[in-house]
């Protein structure tokens, strides 16, 4: 056995190991588990924006063959109260915004669910309702802190004084809509009770995280619960927490003795899982001739709901990003009829890098600065805000690569001067951005008497290659090839690890998978070692002892947009990304992780928009008829390249996150493009049609 | 879900006494690609589906005078990759493609796509009111969410706009269905075939209940073969158009000597343009001419608060999609 041989499992394009079971439909999703004599629970949504449940009357619900029952605040059992007030279902008959769910029927099956819920009849009290994001909205205010734990303000120097005697500003408010995750599975719980022990089987981002809050919410004993969850269509942030179909699902099974199936429609999602606060952005900007900045100012609004406070940090990347001496950064939030907004793929980041991006890009033109070329100007020494050294940044090396590979030099920066045919063609640059964190967890790796190994630990992988990537980790770590290494995740019953969210699941995993597999060799490395050995780790006070330094991934976008003059409408023709992440493990699920970021950028940028009824508060387009993501006709040439970066702070892989750092800079990129093709600065997102021919 | 009885009659007329039998609450089912969306969302709860999705002519007829017979259960698949379609009517082969996705093409039927409901964000959502709906209910679209609803023949009771590609292209066209009844068959041109809203939103045509449509004629036209389909839309595939344009023109000596244009996304119906072409009958094929045509149609326009850019972008596209047709001529 050579070592040089088996070194290689980390770096190669490894294809997803339960590829074939998820393409032949063997691989289980959550609904797919059907416990005998399961029974099926339908939410009803409240149909009112705020107010209360006056009355429910039932009489027909129950008197249709193969009902069990209705739940709602009159017989629902009292929960524990958990930080998450979206979670107190049924506790009170109060609404707070329109899709709350407000009752459940329990049913032999779901067409029969699905009936009961249309013949309940509810009356309800309604009071006036404000669902409208306003800048001047006269309940604004800072709240203590934005996602998850950062400052609402930070700032430093004199902006106001630095801006007045700036030699070129920028001054522009851009503004986005609310963003629905929409993964391509709804979520979905199956609960099972076996003798005060409570099984779900659940579409979840992290099973002991899911486990943990299920067990606060019915005063249980974690242990007493298992939340199971070995393959996951997509959540986008949407799963990273417990939403309230896993607590209807307990709760109606507790109620009705028997298993119960709850899957929420595409529509109900639309109220109930979250989704992307729109923002409405003060960009001001101040430079020198040369572009040089001597003031940066990002002043964020945002919606929360009366349930639970969720600040999103838009602003917080600004902290980041560029150097400059004077420099502030906020956030205020309005209480609204509205469902909590919460997770959604790159939360603060994303929306912020738009406005952050397009500001910047405002300012090369005024400074008549390359937009490359500005932003390379403008390279921090240290992380601007908090002065510390970064682990690594290759921002510029970004920049540079991706200007040589789409062809940048050559590029006219006047804008609306390039027809072909009936399109104008333009082309622009952003920046990206996400932080390269991990959190502590724990795994256990065991040495059959066989020869392989298997190794547990209580991850995710919701379509992104967890299990792929994790596999390979192990492999060298246990100096084999990935065949012989068996990955277990998906399971609360594992050791406890952190959930797939904030691009911090392989570097969070992959280190306790690391270190589990190097105690294990240690084990075996121990004269006669019976087999099996098993040996576990927990990373905790390995991830205290980091040394405090700014940890994060850096990329550029280019993107080529062509707009038609007669309709206004919008074609992204090329879509290039390169990345700065550390060391890439498997680059073919990289890829996928790079080009689909970047694909729910366009849709960002051109498509997606959840709209809001102010007569009836609610999201009006709540299917994916209506909803738009990108179709595959809207996504032409896509590319996604990385640099080699070895940057030795950051975990036993020397990885950066990948999730989430493709879609950050692509809605700046594309407006940038559709600037430089039309002459036409579109601020409010998504460039529709209409707003290029106002 | 309601639990409904379903039934499979071997000709139209046996279609069509099935129905009368079952009264008001049946309902035919062609591909089912809306009914079964609306099914699921409460908006329609038919008790018995009669399916004719499989009743002759399920083909597409060649007819002596160089026109067609299109069987209304041929796909819309079918329909657009037809040899005779793609040589002589262009503009429909291209209409079918700009609509939906493969998928609910090689599902959808020609007499279906005709019979589709409104795709208005207030009628498929039961919770809400909706005249077409719940007749009298009120229509919260005038004063809500209307971007993509009419701007031409709307009333006070309904905004909403016809959602198919198919049939703007067969307005152009001249197209003629053919109908069975309970009183036997009869026809109609397609331009009658759909009503304004007017004060009953709830009758999407001026079918008799129990009527089915068996087939559309499309009658030769020679200018046809020199025909276009512009569809405007918020992403380039699987959307509803914000507007289209069906155009089919014959330029003699530089003059316009016959022209067809109809406009989708803009009405209750698929829009003919009439007064459009009369205004460009006998003038000169000329960008100027075409504007002109297009502010002919489009003074009856009254737009809606946020939908007005419909009629400049139905004009620019209106004039970008005749001069392209009189390039290619």
């Amino acid at each position: 056995m050579t070592t040089e041989a088996l070194t290689a499992a980390v770096g190669v394009p490894l294809d997803r190991i339960e590829g074939r079971e998820k393409v032949t439909g063997q691989a289980r999703y959550a609904y797919e588990h059907s416990p005998d004599n399961v029974a099926y629970a339908e939410p009803v949504q409240a149909s009112i924006a705020h107010g209360e449940i006056r009355s429910i009357d039932a009489a027909e619900t129950l008197a249709q063959p193969g009902t069990i029952a209705v739940i709602s605040h009159a017989n629902a059992p009292k929960l524990e109260q958990v930080a998450d007030g979206e979670l107190a279902l049924f506790q009170s008959n109060r609404v707070s915004y329109r899709g709350q769910l407000v009752a459940a029927v329990v049913a032999d099956s779901p067409e029969a669910a699905r009936e009961g819920q249309r013949l309940l009849r509810i009356e309800y009290a309604p009071e006036p309702h404000d669902v409208e994001l306003r800048a001047d909205h006269p309940e604004l205010y800072t709240p203590e802190k934005v996602n998850p734990a950062f400052p609402a303000e930070s700032a430093q120097g004199d902006v106001e004084g630095a801006l007045a005697a700036a030699e070129v500003t920028v001054d522009a408010v851009y503004s986005t809509p609310a963003f629905h995750n929409n993964p391509m599975e709804p979520h979905a719980t199956v609960a099972v009770w076996e003798q005060g022990d409570l099984t779900l089987y659940e579409s979840t981002q992290g099973a002991p995280n899911a486990r943990d809050t299920v067990a606060k919410v019915f005063g249980l004993p974690p242990e007493r619960v298992r939340v199971i969850s070995p393959h996951v269509g997509g959540g986008f942030g949407s799963k990273g927490t417990p939403r309230p179909q896993i607590i209807l699902a307990a709760m109606a099974a507790q109620h009705v003795g028997r298993p119960v199936k709850v899957a929420v429609t595409r529509q109900q999602m639309f109220a109930t899982v979250g989704y992307r606060t729109p923002t409405i952005q003060r960009l001001r900007l101040g430079a020198d001739a040369g572009g040089s900045l001597s003031a940066i100012s990002h002043e964020v609004v945002e919606q929360t709901s009366k349930v639970r406070e969720f600040g999103e940090q838009t602003a917080v990347v600004t902290r980041t990003m560029y150097a400059a001496p004077n420099r502030r950064t906020g956030h205020r939030l309005v209480r609204l009829d509205v469902p909590t907004p919460s997770w959604m793929r790159a939360p603060g980041e994303c929306p912020g890098m738009y406005a952050l991006e397009s500001a910047m890009d405002e300012l090369a033109v005024a400074c008549g600065v390359d937009p490359v070329e500005l932003r390379i100007r403008n390279e921090p020494d240290v992380e601007p805000e908090s002065g510390k050294r970064f682990s690594s940044r290759n921002l510029v090396g970004c920049l540079r690569e991706g200007a040589e590979r789409f062809g940048w030099e050559d590029r006219d920066p006047t804008p609306a001067i390039r027809r072909e045919g009936r399109w104008l063609v333009g082309s622009g640059v952003a920046s990206s951005t996400y932080p390269a964190r991990r959190q502590p967890s724990q795994a256990r790796a065991r040495a059959e008497a066989d020869g392989g190994f298997t190794v547990t630990i209580g991850a995710a992988d919701i379509g992104t290659g967890a299990r792929t990537v994790l596999t390979q980790i192990a492999a060298d770590a246990l100096e084999t090839s990935p065949q012989h290494v068996r990955m277990e995740i998906g399971d609360s019953a594992f050791p406890k690890a952190f959930l797939a969210g904030g691009s911090m699941g392989t570097a969070s995993w992959g280190t306790a998978v690391v270190r589990a597999c190097e105690a294990l060799r240690v084990k075996l490395a121990e004269a006669d070692a019976a087999l099996p050995v098993e040996a576990e780790a927990d990373t905790a006070e390995e991830i205290k002892a980091d040394e405090d330094l700014a940890r994060h991934g850096f990329g550029a976008q280019f993107a080529e947009a062509r707009v038609d003059a007669d309709s206004g409408e919008v074609r992204v023709t090329r879509m290039l990304g390169v990345f700065a992440v550390g060391r890439v493990i498997n680059p073919k699920t990289a890829r996928s992780q790079f080009i689909g970021g970047m694909t729910m950028g366009i849709g960002m940028a051109l498509h997606e928009e959840s709209v809001m009824d102010l007569e009836f508060g609610d999201y009006l387009n709540r299917d994916l008829a209506q909803y738009h993501v990108p179709a595959c006709a809207d996504v032409r040439e896509i590319e996604a390249h990385w640099l080699d970066e070895d940057d030795p702070h950051l975990n036993p892989m020397g990885s950066k996150g990948i999730g989430e750092i493709g879609i950050v800079g692509t809605a700046a990129a594309v407006a940038n493009a559709v600037y430089h093709a039309t002459g036409k600065r579109v601020r409010e997102l998504p460039i529709r049609l209409d707003r290029l021919l106002a | 879900m309601r639990p409904f009885e379903y039934e499979r009659p071997d000709t139209p007329t046996g279609a069509v006494a099935a129905l009368r039998e079952r009264g008001a609450g049946a309902a035919y089912l062609g591909g089912g690609t809306n009914l079964v969306d609306l099914m699921k969302l409460g908006v329609e709860t038919p008790s018995t589906l009669i399916d004719v999705s499989h009743l002759s002519p399920a083909h597409v007829e060649e007819r002596a005078d160089g026109g067609l017979r299109v069987g209304a259960a041929v796909k819309n698949s079918e329909l657009a990759a037809h040899p005779a379609v793609r040589e002589r009517y262009p503009v429909l082969a291209s209409a079918l493609l700009a609509g939906a996705s493969g998928q609910l093409r090689n599902l959808a039927t020609v007499g279906g796509n005709l019979l589709q409901r409104t795709r208005c964000s207030y009628f498929q959502d039961v919770s809400k009111p909706c005249n077409k709906r719940e007749p009298g209910s009120g229509c919260p679209a005038i004063e809500g969410d209307h971007r993509n609803l009419a701007v031409i023949g709307h009333s006070p009771s309904c905004v909403a706009t016809h959602p198919s590609d198919m049939a703007v292209a067969m307005v152009a066209l001249d197209a003629v269905v053919e109908i069975v009844g309970t009183d036997g068959p009869r026809t109609i041109p397609l331009g009658e075939l759909h009503r304004l809203p007017g004060d009953e939103p709830q009758r999407d045509t001026v079918l008799e209940p129990g009527e089915l449509i068996t087939a559309v004629e499309l009658p030769p036209l020679a200018l046809a073969a020199t025909s276009a389909y512009r569809k405007v839309r918020d992403r380039a595939s699987f959307a509803f158009a914000v507007i289209s344009v069906a155009a089919a023109i014959e330029v003699s000596d530089g003059v316009v000597s016959e022209c067809r244009l109809a406009l989708g996304g803009v009405a209750h119906v698929p829009w003919r343009a009439s007064a459009a072409e009369d205004s460009l009958r006998g003038r000169p094929a000329t960008e100027e001419s075409f504007g002109a045509a297009a502010d002919a149609e489009l003074a009856q326009a009254k737009p809606l608060r946020d939908n007005a850019f419909k009629v400049p972008l139905a004009r620019a596209v209106i004039v970008r999609t005749l001069m392209e047709l009189c390039d290619r001529s």
